[in-house]
């Protein structure tokens, strides 16, 4: 029914009433606010006011009523449907002809609302929400059972238990205890001989010792890292549909060695948001940006790169506000928030701090590596040094070569070029000032990239291809391969109509590699010849299989260079005429592989000029001498120096020497940072979210509810990163001591730790939530701290168990008249397995690494492409579940049926189920049968020769508790069950137990491995008691 | 998949304790009551389940969905939508003023427009034109409801893909699956309720996100099942571990867990108890499932089906017997259809392989009664450009019009909805947008859409987010 019914009605009312209602008057408390009440309030009253706007006062309705004239009252509008905007109520049903009428003859009788109606004008003066008032330290309630108290969090706790009429649970045992802390504080359970230790040490503090030893164990930042991970999306691929492979682990290991070294929390803030503008930024520093850089990157065919550039913007913010402010903002991406007083403006000024970057990805080293940097260095400079000593005319000769190659240069015309989109097979280019075109977006594994140019010259005798280096290309380029490098296989040009190819007499370049097998890593099943990388001749050899390669080796590579092809025949009456140039690059793996040898920037130009050859001084260093020599810095005339000495003849074996050197250079890795632009981008607010309907520029500012900006800072994005971390910043110690909290208790004070808004519910000890965060910030903004503080709680430590009465007044146990109880973090249960086997591996950092995983997962129709999955064997298939490569495509099965998130979105808060998959997953998958075999092993090789004591021993590995009795007798049934089997040949020991250890005999092995398999599945071991 | 927020685990520790503590642990923890528990018996399982079987908002049409998503993107044109214009006007270029505004992912859009590579003809009753390539489709069309004016908002398959299965272009929401039995739970305790197969010839561009569980508790997240090899992950036991050894051990595992719980009194450690029988009988149950060479002879030849082979028509064949088992959500994803180049050949091979199998599930859910009360769906993320890409065989991405079809429980049955112009470019008759699609599909499983909600981040979220009516020119 419908809109015209409904009119119809409303028509024959009106008209047809008209004479009899003129004098009947509508009352507003009669008439009016029940209509509000049922179909408005709920959206616009007290509890909720959308869109700014609540219809229970008086005073605040007034600026959607316009008395005496219902159409021309926005109110009218909206419930009549007018106007481009949704009708109200939205989502709702629409105002039944009469409510409309009632609503339109009381605006039009002057929308009298008598006082003392509706909510007074005096409530609408809202007091503050609480979480965006910084945080100012309470006083420590009073408390009845006061012996009870070991730290203040404990004077908070008990005063609501004492509330609630609740007694505390006793002490957990401490067997317990010390298993429950060490699960806490770095995610594996306490060794056989840590737990002797702890039962053994009766001094009053030996649980302190324990805290204390456990926080400086390098397992805590392991842990931890973990949690902070989730909030910044972490993950070892792109996302989207390539889902290529990247390098993201120097972040990954930055946020465990920051947890572990305790960098304050407001540092750790401020470089992971902008360690790259901190003067002299660290190799670390910048690395630490990495945190904003995780978001996920779309290379699939034809997308829009500033479309999902954007994406990754809005994720960013996302990530910010989950992860740091605690508060959600992603709705003001589209609107003002309905529910938090933040406006779209105010998310495009935080946006527009952010918007300031190049998408960078830098080369980085580990410290080892680092050194063998500095010795390259040192070398080098050594070598140079000892050339100038030798040498004391160096620069009369150097200057007398800046003559020799100061020849004037051939006068080159840029080429302005249209791109065929189809053989760019969905690569977008975006042409740059100097003339020169940057791929982006997708690449092609086989490209013969077609583009269409005219010149004005009359004559053209070569062409000229410079390949150029960027900010926004891996390692700056000048390609888009993972190491920045490129290949062009053949460079063709035709006429008319493509039908004519030109034939060019040669080739040049200021530098081509000598011929070399193209790297494995590069392979393509589809292609079968050997394919090589060479001089620049091997550009226009007219083979495919060569190509010209400008890899000079790690440190050394990533250069601009350029190279000049010289047509056999000039072209003549060129004017005007269009020409097609195609740069074939067919130097790459298979489609969707990370290894590509793509162009990245690079520009093309025509000169007419007679024998014009490629410029022999590269970019680097031309660039150089066009400025005049007395005005060249230090670190350029060495540069010139480190290029010229190679062409001195007599110098050769000084130059070998270092060129050696430079061979052993590292490869290193590369990783995903922030680089500033010069000047940061111009930030528009962007109508309902979308970047291409972008409305007025916005400057960079900060929500006016949060603390204001600290006065006269630059407007960048450090400042936005010391506002964040400031003392009066409301919500970000909150957040973080919030979601601490969830993690040692299941729930946070706050339950929604992603958002403190005023949606979020009440906290459940506020006092403590703002106690906490004082604390924190007071303590230097030391996570170590904090941690100690909750750890050593009489809160914390007690025992978990769960009686009746407690389950049935608390069932989530909110108030904490009990310990935590609940199954570990998904990297913990598989943790836990590896360090109760014996097989753990606490390598701490490195290369995410390829534990056992089905191969169908990574292949077509599962995978949308292949994905390399090269199983690791050895030491590496047993690290850490931390370290395990997470494709956000596929994620690890195992980690999934546990409920790890898989970096698509900020996560501040995971999901605990308990399904089947996570059954089948423990009782069935590779590891899990590999941790019970070695725990067999382990068992029977050192667990005592009594079935009794080998049980004991098992146990304890797993649950770090001796069993009861009961217990004993029911793993002893199991085992002499099985291992009668085996041993009667019911049931075959060696396919269970696998390779064993020379002395070991396969029935008992096997019956043994069923036990260790049986312990590893059960609750307990999984489980945080 | 995701970051969740549990939403039961504020709900059951205190259904649970009623039952628990008050009924049985008052007498001491008794194994029949914990046998009781294990058999699933409706209050003990309700309480614990956040998978309990739910009634939705309505009486549903529609009590499961088979979604068979042609990832890619079909070409709406050379299969359903049949443009004599464009035929006609093949070779030139496209009215300016219809290409205002519009982005193509590939081609600059200024291209030659290109006719269908195939010609239609009329089947079933009603005469519904349909390519040559669907004769198989065309024998079950009395029982379809084609839906030519679909629209969507991406033309990249990944947002794409996601717009079509979760309601927006951005990570991290629930799937449509995930919604299903959010609202609905689940009606087997044997299988997981949300099950997803993969053929053709890539994965989804979307990835696993596809049938996430988002913010949802992740227990509503799809499962991926294969046609060959373990049909779900970790299914069979390891080496050397053979039923009764399995057995076994599940039995101390129960027997350790329920010491422990007697001791402890967590009622975790009875779900977790729960969730091994479940695995247990998961084991048992799904191979037999899986296995579809007891099926009669004519029923695989009606699918294509071989048994052993992953293909779409096996996966076919296996979504029924899912459903019938009480599987809610079965979703095929067939990944084959961005014709950007070999438009002609490839849309021939891909039909040759779905076709048959996609119009036999049809014929077999109806002759089994089960097509009365399961809806079947048939579409990808958007549609093809009437402009050509690369010469003369090849479509681009194209969101503006698009067709999918629909079938059975409370949908009309041989009907046509919806027009698009003459080209096939835009929608001209009864736009329905992907979130009108999802309003409708959650009318017929007996949602309002605008009520099965999900508080997270402060905010209610649904699938059809802030849009979506129901089609109700589609219902029966």
């Amino acid at each position: 029914m419908h809109k015209s019914a409904q009119w119809l009605r409303f028509f024959i009312f009106v008209v047809g009433g008209a004479g009899s209602l003129a004098a009947e008057k509508v009352e507003f408390a009669r008439d009016v606010k029940p209509i509000f009440a049922s179909r408005c309030e709920g959206c616009h009253g007290e509890k909720a006011q959308l869109g700014g706007l609540r219809l229970d006062a008086k005073q605040a309705a007034a600026k959607v009523i316009e008395p005496g004239n219902a159409e021309k009252s926005l109110l009218f509008a909206r419930v009549m449907g007018r106007g481009d905007q949704a009708r109200m109520p939205m989502g709702g049903k629409p105002l039944t002809a009469d409510e409309l009428n009632t609503l339109k003859l009381w605006l039009d009788q002057g929308a009298e609302w008598p006082e003392g109606v509706g909510t007074a004008g005096a409530a609408l003066e809202k007091k503050k929400h609480w979480a965006f008032i910084a945080p100012v330290r309470p006083a420590l309630p009073a408390v009845k059972q006061a012996a009870w108290v070991r730290t203040p969090i404990d004077a908070f706790i008990l005063a609501r238990l004492e509330r609630e009429s609740l007694v505390p649970s006793p002490e957990a045992v401490k067997t317990t205890l010390l298993r429950r802390v060490s699960l806490d504080l770095t995610g594996l359970p306490p060794t056989p001989e840590e737990m002797r230790a702890f039962l053994a040490d009766k001094s009053p503090k030996a649980y302190e010792k324990q805290v204390d030893r456990l926080l400086a164990s390098p397992h805590y930042g392991e842990r931890w890292a973990r949690v902070w991970l989730d909030g910044a999306r972490y993950a070892d691929s792109d996302g989207f549909e390539k889902d290529k492979a990247r390098e993201a682990w120097f972040y990954r290991d930055w946020v465990i060695n920051a947890l572990n070294r305790d960098l304050p929390y407001d540092r750790f803030v401020i470089e992971q948001l902008a360690g790259d503008l901190l003067p002299h930024a660290t190799q670390d520093q910048v690395v630490a940006t990495g945190f904003l850089r995780n978001s996920m990157i779309n290379e699939e065919g034809g997308a829009d790169p500033e479309q999902f550039r954007m994406e990754a913007m809005f994720d960013r913010m996302e990530a910010v506000g989950k992860g740091i402010l605690g508060v959600t903002i992603q709705c003001a991406q589209c609107h003002n928030h309905k529910f938090d007083p933040l406006k779209q403006e105010e998310y495009y000024r935080m946006f527009a701090f952010l918007n300031d970057s190049h998408e960078a990805r830098t080369a980085v080293y580990t410290p080892a590596e680092q050194m063998k940097r500095a010795e390259i260095f040192r070398g080098t400079t050594e070598g140079e040094d000892d050339l100038r000593h030798r040498y004391p005319d160096w620069r009369q000769r150097m200057t007398a070569w800046e003559k020799e190659v100061a020849a004037p240069q051939p006068k080159w015309e840029t080429l302005k070029v249209d791109v065929d989109d189809t053989a760019a097979g969905g690569e977008k280019f975006s042409v740059k000032p100097d003339g020169s075109l940057l791929g982006e977006g997708f690449i092609a594994s086989q490209q013969k990239l077609k583009l269409t140019s005219k010149t004005s010259l009359a004559r053209v005798t070569a062409f000229r291809l410079e390949l150029m280096t960027d900010a926004d290309l891996p390692l700056t380029g000048p390609g888009r391969g993972p190491d920045g490098m490129a290949a062009l296989s053949e460079f063709k040009v035709t006429v008319g109509d493509g039908k004519q190819e030109l034939k060019f007499a040669r080739a040049t370049a200021d530098f081509g590699m000598e011929p070399t097998p193209l790297n494995k890593r590069y392979s393509n099943a589809s292609i079968k010849t050997e394919r090589q990388l060479g001089p620049v001749a091997f550009a226009i050899d007219g083979k495919t299989e060569t190509a010209w390669g400008i890899d000079m080796g790690p440190g050394l590579r990533n250069q601009p260079h350029s190279a000049v092809f010289t047509l056999e025949t000039p072209l003549e009456n060129a004017s005007g005429a269009p020409f097609t140039m195609v740069l074939e690059q067919l130097h790459s793996a298979q489609a969707d592989s990370p290894y590509n040898t793509n162009l990245g920037r690079f520009r093309l130009s025509v000169t007419g000029e007679e024998n014009a050859v490629a410029d022999s001084v590269p970019p680097a260093v031309r660039a150089i001498l066009t400025v005049p020599a007395a005005q060249r810095t230090p670190s350029q005339e060495r540069a010139e120096f480190r290029y010229w000495r190679t062409t001195v003849p007599e110098w050769v074996p000084m130059n070998q020497q270092i060129a050696d050197l430079w061979k052993t250079h590292p490869e290193g890795s590369s990783q995903l940072v922030l680089q500033a632009l010069e000047k940061p981008r111009e930030t528009h607010l962007l109508s309902r979210g979308s970047f291409l309907t972008p409305a007025n520029v916005v400057q960079p500012g900060v929500p006016a509810f949060l603390n204001p900006l600290p006065a006269d800072a630059p407007p960048n994005r450090l400042t936005f990163a010391r506002w964040m971390v400031d003392r009066q910043a409301p919500t970000t110690a909150r957040s973080l001591v919030n979601r601490l909290w969830q993690s040692y208790f299941g729930t946070g004070l706050v339950s929604t730790a992603e958002n403190f808004g005023t949606q979020a519910e009440t906290p459940s000890h506020p006092e403590l939530l703002d106690w906490l965060a004082v604390e924190f910030m007071d303590g230097g903004w030391s996570m170590k701290k904090l941690h100690r503080t909750i750890s050593m709680s009489a809160a914390y430590r007690q025992s978990s168990r769960v009686t009746p009465e407690l389950l049935n007044k608390d069932p989530e146990n909110r108030l904490l008249a009990r310990g935590p109880r609940f199954r570990v973090d998904a990297e913990s249960v598989r943790d836990i397995a590896l360090a109760a086997s014996g097989l753990l591996n606490a390598k701490v950092g490195g290369a995410s690494v390829y534990p056992p995983a089905p191969a169908f997962l990574f292949l077509p129709p599962t995978s949308y492409s292949p994905k390399s999955w090269p199983e690791s064997q050895g030491e590496d298939r047993y690290r850490r579940a931390l370290y395990t490569f997470r494709y956000r495509s596929i994620p690890y099965p195992v980690l999934q049926a546990f409920d790890a998130p898989n970096g698509d979105v900020s996560c501040v808060r995971r999901d605990r189920s308990n399904t089947p998959l996570q059954a089948l997953a423990t009782l069935n998958e590779t590891m899990f049968l590999e941790t019970a075999r070695a725990l067999a092993v382990n068992t029977l090789q050192h667990g005592g020769t009594r079935d009794e004591d080998r049980i004991r021993y098992a146990f304890e590995r797993c649950v770090s508790r001796p069993p009861v009795a009961r217990e004993t007798e029911v793993l002893l049934k199991l085992l002499q069950g099985q291992a009668a089997r085996f041993t009667s040949g019911e049931a075959n020991a060696l396919e269970l137990t696998g390779q064993l250890p020379a002395g070991l005999v396969p029935a008992q092995a096997a019956a043994w491995t069923a036990v260790a398999r049986v312990l590893l599945n059960l609750d307990e071991t999984i489980t945080k008691e | 998949m995701n970051c969740q927020d549990n939403q039961y685990r504020g709900m059951h520790p205190k259904q649970v304790s009623r039952r628990w503590f008050f009924e049985q642990c008052g007498v001491g923890l008794g194994s029949i009551a914990l046998s009781q528990l294990m058999a699933g018996s409706a209050n003990a399982s309700e309480a614990v389940d956040p998978l309990a079987p739910r009634q939705p908002h309505f009486a549903p049409k529609s009590k499961r969905v088979i979604f068979l998503f042609m990832a890619g993107a079909p070409s709406h044109l050379e299969l359903f939508d049949r443009k004599p214009e464009l035929v006609k006007f093949d070779g030139s270029l496209p009215p300016a003023e219809l290409l205002k505004g519009y982005r193509a992912a590939f081609i600059n859009p200024n291209s030659k427009l290109m006719g269908s590579k195939y010609a239609f003809k009329k089947y079933g009753a009603n005469g519904t034109e349909l390519s040559e390539l669907l004769p198989h489709l065309g024998e079950v069309i009395d029982d379809v409801s084609v839906i030519k004016s679909m629209v969507t908002d991406a033309f990249n398959h990944a947002p794409g893909q996601l717009l079509m299965n979760t309601g927006t272009m951005q990570f991290g929401r629930p799937s449509m699956g995930a919604w299903a039995l959010y609202g609905l739970g689940s009606e087997t305790r044997d299988l997981p309720s949300f099950v997803v197969f993969s053929s053709g010839t890539k994965g989804p561009s979307g990835g696993s996100s596809c049938w996430g569980s988002g913010f949802l508790p992740t227990v509503y997240q799809g499962v991926q099942f294969r046609s060959g090899g373990d049909p779900v992950l970790y299914l069979s036991n390891p080496p050397g571990v053979d039923k009764t050894m399995q057995r076994a051990s599940l039995d101390a595992i129960r027997e350790l867990d329920e010491a422990h719980l007697a001791t402890e009194g967590d009622p975790e450690i009875a779900t977790r108890i729960n969730s091994f029988e479940m695995a247990f009988r998961m084991q048992g149950v799904a191979p037999e499932i899986m296995d579809i060479s007891k099926e009669p002879k004519e029923t695989l030849e009606m699918y294509g089906a071989e048994p052993g082979k992953g293909s779409f028509a096996n996966n076919c064949l296996l979504a029924r017997r899912l459903v019938e088992r009480g599987v809610r959500f079965v979703q095929l994803y067939h990944e084959a259809w961005d014709q950007h180049s070999n438009l002609t050949k490839d849309l021939k091979k891909n039909c040759e392989n779905t076709d048959r199998a996609a119009a036999a599930l049809i014929k077999d859910l109806k002759r089994s009664g089960l097509l009365e009360d399961t809806l079947v769906i048939w579409g990808g993320e958007f549609g093809r450009t009437p402009m050509v890409q690369g010469g003369s065989d090849g479509r681009d991405h194209h969101p503006n019009a698009f067709t999918m079809w629909m079938a059975g429980g409370g949908v009309k049955r041989g009907f046509v909805m919806g027009e698009t112009d003459d080209l096939g470019f835009n929608v001209v008759k009864d736009k329905v947008h992907v979130h009108d699609l999802h309003a409708t599909i959650l009318h017929l499983l007996g949602f309002d859409h605008t009520r099965l909600t999900h508080k997270f981040q402060g905010r209610n979220f649904r699938l059809t987010d802030v849009h979506g009516e129901v089609v109700k020119s589609l219902l029966a």
